[in-house]
């Protein structure tokens, strides 16, 4: 963006007056639009539209038994389900008292990483890479040039190597049948795990290109925002840790929640969250920026280069982190394909029927919370709050200083911006608008 | 194989006259259903993917609440113009195939596109 904002100070930016709509942002998860007023060159009104329709599943849950909930819920959402079903499966736990074994929170640990980098690899090859190129899509990447065959073959490689960790470690890579509560119900057989790791080792380097990529990317955008996270205490970890933040310390996962302020936006289907009453952003960045140096020794020692950038308050370091993430979770996997035998064990249970469990993990998109209240092993009361809920406000709060700081460009490239902006955040407007919470009156 | 139309894929998508159009999801307003009918009047072939689209659920739960549920949740209802039930795709539009399951059928999709890939003289069977 440096060279527009030298074009923009040749230019008669006070003037402006115009209306933008952007009726639905493209190469992200689900549908947004988004509505600007500029009238003398300033910004009088933007909305950030999440228009994907709810499906009510903090009502549809109620009354659902226990055993049947981290399926349901993780219907919200197609591409980050597994990240749902296993923040539902820790709040049905701490509910009920139930306490997984270390083999289990392995398998965990490994279906994630698996989900992380198929997840990541879908954003970033899918979504950003064609933003770097130049071009409109990935359908337009060009088989006989080199560079680009190179990164059409590096999208299938890295998608299937987190494909086939979920599917040893979940049964699928979306929907995966075989996380529950208490434990697993299939284990990886011997070919699983070779296949694991013959793909993991093949998808490496794809991961370093990825991160080389993103690492020469000249998009900017700075936000002294406040970068929240789960931090494990002594690794890189998107399951267990603390909440912490940039600038207030740390937060026992059970308290969360009491941090969040929940805010209406009356506009869009999803709502906004605010923490300790400021805006905030979940996501690779805010990890990247909390636990660099928690992150896989291998990794460090490959892309050791960018990691001096971190703490980044430029907003597309979230693609560079994601990039270091995905190399980080084939790293992690390898070390414990390497280390570990996993052997069937029964799911642990307890004969408890009623409580209260929040689950928080670290879904690709940032913190996920889970919060279910069981009676007689049924749903009372249920919420969830999702990433892209908490990087809402913002986004809508940046993109008004984008498209001040741009105003000068026509509709067409200013409306590139705006996309690739939001992009950037990699929103998932499915999750956003599953639930519903209002207080219009 | 021309892609005509997807946002998850590119900015610069045309809506015209299409052999096959895949529709995943369930109708949930008036707004959809006439997306909806538009894309069935410009398509020889309408594919439904998943279950969403092939029976509606699990969007559709909303259907089955009861009457203290739907009264907590009728404001957004009302606010975004939904419609007071959620439809499947075939309640809508007529469907020529369905690719049901959720995640859909991998197995049965590809299948379905082999089929229509001859049937349209993209490859040769």
């Amino acid at each position: 963006m440096s060279e527009l904002l030298a074009h923009r100070s040749k230019s008669n930016m006070h003037n402006s007056s115009f209306d933008l709509t952007l009726d639905q942002i493209t190469k992200i998860e689900g549908a947004a639009g988004l509505d600007v007023s500029v009238r003398g060159g300033k910004v009088v009104d933007l909305r950030l539209k999440l228009s994907e329709y709810k499906r009510f599943y903090t009502q549809g849950v109620r009354g659902k038994s226990v055993p049947a909930v981290p399926q349901l819920l993780a219907r919200i959402c197609g591409t980050c389900s597994n990240a749902h079903i296993l923040c539902s499966i820790e709040a049905c736990e701490k509910a009920l008292g139930i306490v997984p074994s270390a083999q289990t929170m392995i398998m965990r640990r490994l279906a994630i990483n698996g989900l992380m980098i198929r997840d990541h690899g879908l954003h970033l090859y899918v979504f950003a890479l064609p933003d770097l190129l130049g071009k409109d899509s990935i359908l337009e990447l060009d088989e006989n040039n080199p560079k680009e065959k190179q990164f059409l073959e590096d999208t299938f490689c890295v998608k299937k190597a987190g494909n086939m960790l979920s599917v040893a470690f979940g049964g699928r890579s979306v929907h995966a049948p075989y996380l529950t509560i208490g434990g697993f119900l299939k284990f990886p057989s011997a070919d699983d795990l070779t296949g694991c790791k013959n793909f993991l080792i093949k998808a490496r380097p794809a991961a370093q290109r990825l991160v080389k990529l993103f690492s020469d990317s000249q998009f900017k955008f700075y936000d002294q925002t406040n970068f929240v996270g789960l931090i494990g205490e002594n690794r890189y970890d998107f399951l267990e840790g603390k909440i912490k933040t940039s600038k207030d310390g740390v937060i026992e996962e059970a308290n969360f929640r009491q941090h969040l302020e929940h805010q209406v936006i009356p506009y869009s289907q999803a709502s906004g969250y605010k923490f300790k009453r400021e805006t905030y952003m979940v996501g690779a960045l805010a990890r990247v920026n909390l636990a660099k140096e928690k992150l896989n020794e291998n990794t460090i020692k490959n892309v050791g280069y960018v990691l001096s950038r971190f703490p980044s308050t430029n907003v597309f370091d979230n693609n560079l982190a994601q990039a270091i993430e995905i190399l980080h979770c084939i790293d992690d996997s390898l070390l414990l394909l390497g280390s570990n035998q996993f052997n069937p064990e029964k799911p642990a249970s307890t004969q408890k029927k009623d409580g209260v469990g929040v689950g928080v993990i670290e879904a690709p998109r940032g913190t996920l919370y889970h919060m279910l209240e069981i009676k007689d092993n049924k749903v009372a009361r249920a919420e969830i709050i999702v990433p892209t809920g908490q990087n809402q406000i913002s986004i809508e709060k940046n993109l008004v200083r984008l498209v001040e700081e741009n105003i000068d460009l026509d509709k067409e490239q200013l409306s590139h911006e705006i996309e690739k902006f939001v992009r950037a955040y990699d929103p998932c407007i499915s999750c956003a608008t599953h639930f519903l919470k209002i207080n219009f009156h | 194989m021309d892609i005509r139309y997807a946002k998850a894929l590119r900015t610069k998508n045309i809506l015209d006259q299409l052999d096959v159009a895949f529709v995943e999801g369930a109708i949930s307003s008036q707004n959809q259903a006439e997306k909806l009918k538009k894309i069935r009047g410009l398509s020889t072939k309408l594919v439904a993917i998943g279950s969403c689209a092939v029976s509606g659920f699990p969007s559709a739960q909303r259907n089955l609440f009861d009457q203290a549920t739907l009264s907590e949740i009728k404001p957004i209802l009302e606010r975004f113009s939904y419609t007071p039930k959620v439809l499947k795709v075939d309640e809508v539009v007529k469907v020529d195939v369905y690719v049901a399951g959720c995640p859909m059928d991998e197995k049965k999709f590809l299948e379905v596109l082999d089929t229509l890939l001859v049937e349209f003289n993209v490859i040769v069977g």
